[in-house]
């Protein structure tokens, strides 16, 4: 098995304005059923702008949000209920704040032991030798072990977070905006940390964030997620030199980048679509240039070679 | 620990409520021991002695029985009632809030409607129907009193166990492998038990109080047994010809509650972190100066704008926290100065120094001037200060969310930016409002100054902050990260909108920022910020293309750049130096890979050629040469 994540047909729906009687106000898809895999010691990152669906995805896949439809798979293994417990020595995950992500009133060494008691039933000795081996991989002191997370920098808080993750001894590590509440010097050490243990470990990750420039620094497969929908999905280089789908180019040329004068590259009327209300065929429409009427018609699907799959009916070449 | 008792005897009232509230319990505890007349022993023909007499210190009441010693043991039933009481309607209503605000949806809904329909009734008419239907007793009295404070507890607690219940460690928590039994104990409860505390300390003397009031009408204590209540209620017929009967009881329970609330409310300051961090202490309404600071005669006389020296520092305890060091800027007419540097690095102290935004305690200005257009800023009347605040120098702050009323109508808020500095008509200034949310290019401005800030997305929000600034048609505006909560797509916008709007008025922009990018595109100049200094200054292109002080280029290489592929990113080892702590000479000598002996044992200025300057010995290119190679 080469696949260490498969994803089939997921989707999550929210119920919004539950009423005590009669039907509910409405519904809103914060998931189009998706698929996806991720191949062993592989990154795939994962881009998109806040409520594109991306939070809503990496819980579903570490299993702290019951998905409404489809099939997860870690390593060859489908993983149907919503027990944490069980996608926890599979499947881990960073969190995006490192400091609230930390309970205020727990020591790190026991914020460490949880997983290797409750995941793993190791016993006190062997405990101890797992969290030195785990520290000096991430770099970090054994004198804070006995210190709370509010004597920590943000920096040093998100590596105890990647140190947590990595006690559960889990293949597949899910990082949700792992960096985007540090400093960016702090950022570049956390990176490379990442980059590091994955060699060491042959980890796989998934990488989430904003940061265009970020996600291409450390993936070799990039997935565009708008609306909740996959809008390009193929290898990083591919994606990066040649984005095929006018989200994608948008999203590349609004990053604010030294040495290119300043330009607003759309209208200031384009916003996203309501959730409660979404438009008629391709999500993406009122915004695009490239729009056609059949756009408007129905939604694309993903179509192109393996290695570089656009939704569009009228892509960029 | 003991940061929590220094902190509640430094509560004078508390401190007082302590002391009572340790005699008087340390009195009930001792009563068996002491000697006593037994106090269920009557003697009718001693009846109603006066206090003080012989034998009889408080006097006897209208049995002759001893109160002094009737006192002391119903003080000690009272309290003990009073606490059993508190402890379990603590326990049972807390565990039921933590189990409502844990698991949330259904659950949550049919016992907290369970709850309100307990808090629907007089809280005494329930205690007299339980007392009803148990029967009269102590040990009933206090079933009814407990029961009674239940959704007190109940209520108070979910909404805090919601909200942690919600926060990212529970999570943590969950993928560690743990059950939801096991997470309620060790991750919700330890972050609830301040509350329960806090909660209790403040209704055990209601409690003591109500069971009182039970014992009074004759449900509580039964005789001859003596509670506070039961003696006052037997005392009532005497209470004109006898009055001391009533008022020893009395007394007491006044002591005993005074003590416990006064006590109770400095439990609570001293644990809930708002008030620690000083959330009761009003901030002034201008920056302290410091009297004894070394005065500055104002810089550039060209510059609207111009700051020279500037020190401000917070002063906690005994703790001085360094945050700005002594910076110098100047911005000129339709310039925008680009302030760069990491969080901490004092830049959006810098920005609030100007107007004297930064609160006070625990912020004060220690040296240095602001000159706006040649008047000193620093130490001038609130007054001054107030008529430029949003007229001549406008801010723009990172969370629109967070600086909007969100109670008003963003039109409203524009209209009472306007008015509060020009004496114009309403109608005159809700049409300007309009106009401006026009010229921030917000679609629809009529229909959309109707609108509420939560109504808004992020970037039309951020818009309406823009538009507030622009309020007074100011000459400067100082932007502090102003985009860093934007998708970029929306920050596009923002940036290219703030670029027009300083080209059509001829603003000067101060952008506080740690994205080159953004410095890249809209800044002319740029200072970077390290540790509360400035480390270089000059032309933004200029420096992005060529940094020469070590941080600012090793800052620089850290960005990943789009374009660049998977790569091993460049990364500065260790951490910046924390402002109450600053190393002598270079603060960033620590990190540095040019250091010398020299960086860490001599002040470093900022030395400069025309536009550009540096602080830095060893710079990565030597300044003058770097000129001649152009």
């Amino acid at each position: 098995m080469n696949t260490a994540v498969h994803v089939e047909n997921l989707s999550k729906s929210f119920v919004v304005g539950k009423r005590l009687l009669g039907p509910p106000k409405g519904i809103v898809k914060a998931l189009h059923p998706l698929n996806l895999d991720v191949e062993k010691g592989e990154t795939l990152g994962i881009v998109g702008e806040s409520g594109c669906g991306k939070s809503t995805l990496a819980r579903m896949l570490v299993g702290l949000l019951e998905p409404t439809t489809g099939l997860i798979e870690i390593s060859g293994e489908p993983l149907q209920n919503t027990d944490p417990a069980l996608f926890g020595r599979k499947i881990q995950y960073v969190f995006q704040d490192p400091v609230s992500s930390l309970n205020p009133r727990k020591t790190i060494r026991q914020i460490m032991e949880a997983p290797l008691v409750h995941l793993h039933g190791l016993g006190r000795d062997e405990r101890a030798r797992r969290i030195s081996e785990i520290f000096e991989m991430v770099s970090l002191r054994e004198e804070f072990l006995d210190r709370y997370p509010h004597e920590f920098s943000g920096g040093q808080a998100q590596r105890i977070g990647i140190a947590r993750a990595l006690t559960a001894d889990a293949q597949v590590i899910v990082l949700d905006e792992p960096v985007s509440a540090l400093d960016v010097s702090v950022q570049a050490q956390v990176l490379n940390l990442l980059a590091d243990l994955k060699r060491q470990l042959n980890l796989t990750y998934l990488f989430i964030s904003h940061d265009l420039a970020v996600v291409e620094a450390v993936s070799d497969r990039i997935a565009v997620l708008y609306f909740g929908s996959i809008v390009e999905v193929g290898t990083a280089a591919e994606v990066f030199s040649s984005p095929r789908h006018p989200y994608t180019k948008l999203l590349a040329e609004s990053a604010p980048v030294v040495g290119r004068p300043l330009k607003a590259p759309e209208n200031a009327e384009t916003e996203l679509p309501d959730p409660l209300d979404p438009p008629t065929g391709c999500a993406f429409r009122a915004r695009c240039r490239n729009a056609i009427a059949e756009c408007a018609a129905s939604s694309p699907s993903l179509e192109g070679p393996a290695n570089h799959q656009a939704a569009c009916f009228n892509p960029l070449s | 620990m003991r940061q929590f008792f220094a902190l509640l005897f430094r509560n004078r009232l508390a401190a007082a409520g302590a002391i009572v509230m340790a005699i008087v319990v340390v009195l009930a505890l001792l009563t068996p021991v002491l000697p006593l007349a037994d106090p269920d022993v009557t003697n009718t023909g001693d009846r109603f002695i006066r206090p003080f007499s012989d034998g009889h210190l408080l006097g006897t009441d209208h049995l002759g029985r001893d109160l002094l010693s009737r006192l002391l043991w119903g003080t000690r039933l009272s309290l003990a009632v009073g606490f059993a009481a508190a402890l379990i309607a603590a326990t049972i209503g807390s565990a039921i809030g933590i189990i409502a605000g844990y698991f949330g949806g259904r659950t949550d809904n049919i016992i907290m409607r369970g709850v309100d329909m307990l808090m629907a009734f007089p809280y005494i008419l329930l205690a007299l129907a339980i007392v009803a239907a148990l029967g009269p007793g102590l040990f009933n009295a206090l079933i009814a009193v407990a029961a009674v404070n239940v959704p007190f507890f109940a209520r108070n607690i979910r909404g805090i166990t919601v909200s942690i219940a919600h926060k990212e460690f529970v999570d943590a928590a969950r993928l560690s492998g743990m059950g939801d039994m096991r997470i309620i104990l060790s991750e919700v409860l330890p972050n609830v038990i301040p509350v329960i505390v806090i909660a209790m300390s403040t209704t055990i003397g209601w409690m003591i109080l109500e069971t009182a009031g039970l014992s009074f009408l004759g449900l509580g204590s039964q005789p001859p047994q003596a509670d506070l209540g039961s003696m006052l209620g037997e005392a009532r017929s005497a209470l004109i010809t006898n009055p001391h009967t009533s008022i020893v009881p009395g007394a007491m329970i006044l002591v005993i509650v005074m003590a416990i609330n006064l006590l109770g409310d400095g439990i609570r300051d001293a644990l809930d972190p708002r008030l620690k961090s000083g959330a009761l202490s009003r901030p002034k309404p201008a920056t302290l100066v410091d009297k004894n600071r070394t005065e500055m005669p104002p810089g550039d006389p060209e510059a609207l704008l111009s700051i020279r020296d500037l020190r401000t520092e917070f002063r906690i305890k005994d703790k001085i926290y360094k945050a700005v060091g002594g910076v110098d800027l100047s911005v000129r007419p339709g310039e925008c100065l680009g302030i760069i540097g990491e969080s901490g690095s004092g830049k959006s102290v810098t920005a609030l120094s100007v107007m004297g935004l930064v609160s006070s305690p625990p912020g004060i200005i220690t040296a240095g001037s602001v000159a706006f257009k040649g008047e000193e800023l620093v130490g001038a009347s609130y007054k001054t200060l107030r008529a430029y605040r949003g007229d001549r120098v406008a801010y723009i702050f990172q969370d629109p969310l967070a600086t909007l009323h969100p109670l008003f109508r963003i039109g409203d808020q524009l209209t009472e930016a306007i008015t509060s500095h020009h004496a114009i008509p309403k109608k005159e200034a809700n049409q300007r409002a309009i106009e401006l949310l026009r010229a921030v290019r917000i679609p629809n401005a009529e229909s959309r100054a109707k609108s509420f800030p939560h109504e808004l997305s992020g970037g039309m929000r951020q818009r309406v902050g823009i538009a507030m600034a622009l309020a007074n048609d100011p000459d400067v505006i100082i932007a502090d990260e102003p985009t860093t909560a934007l998708d970029v797509t929306v920050q596009a916008q923002i940036l290219a909108l703030l670029n027009d709007l300083r080209r059509e008025r001829g603003l000067a922009i101060i952008f506080i920022t740690h994205d080159f990018g953004v410095v890249a595109q809209l800044c002319d100049r740029v200072a970077v910020m390290y540790a509360g200094r400035i480390v270089e200054e000059g032309d933004s292109a200029d420096i992005l293309g060529n940094p020469v002080h070590p941080y600012t280029s090793r800052l620089m290489a850290c960005v990943p750049e789009l374009g660049g592929g998977k790569r091993e990113l460049e990364a500065i080892p260790g951490l910046p130096p924390v402002v109450n702590n600053l190393p002598a000479g270079c603060a960033f000598a620590e990190r540095c890979a040019n250091r010398q002996p020299q960086c860490t044992n001599q002040e470093i200025e900022l030395i400069g050629t025309g536009s550009r300057s540096v602080r830095c010995l060893f710079p990565e290119k030597s300044l003058v040469e770097d000129r001649e190679l152009q």
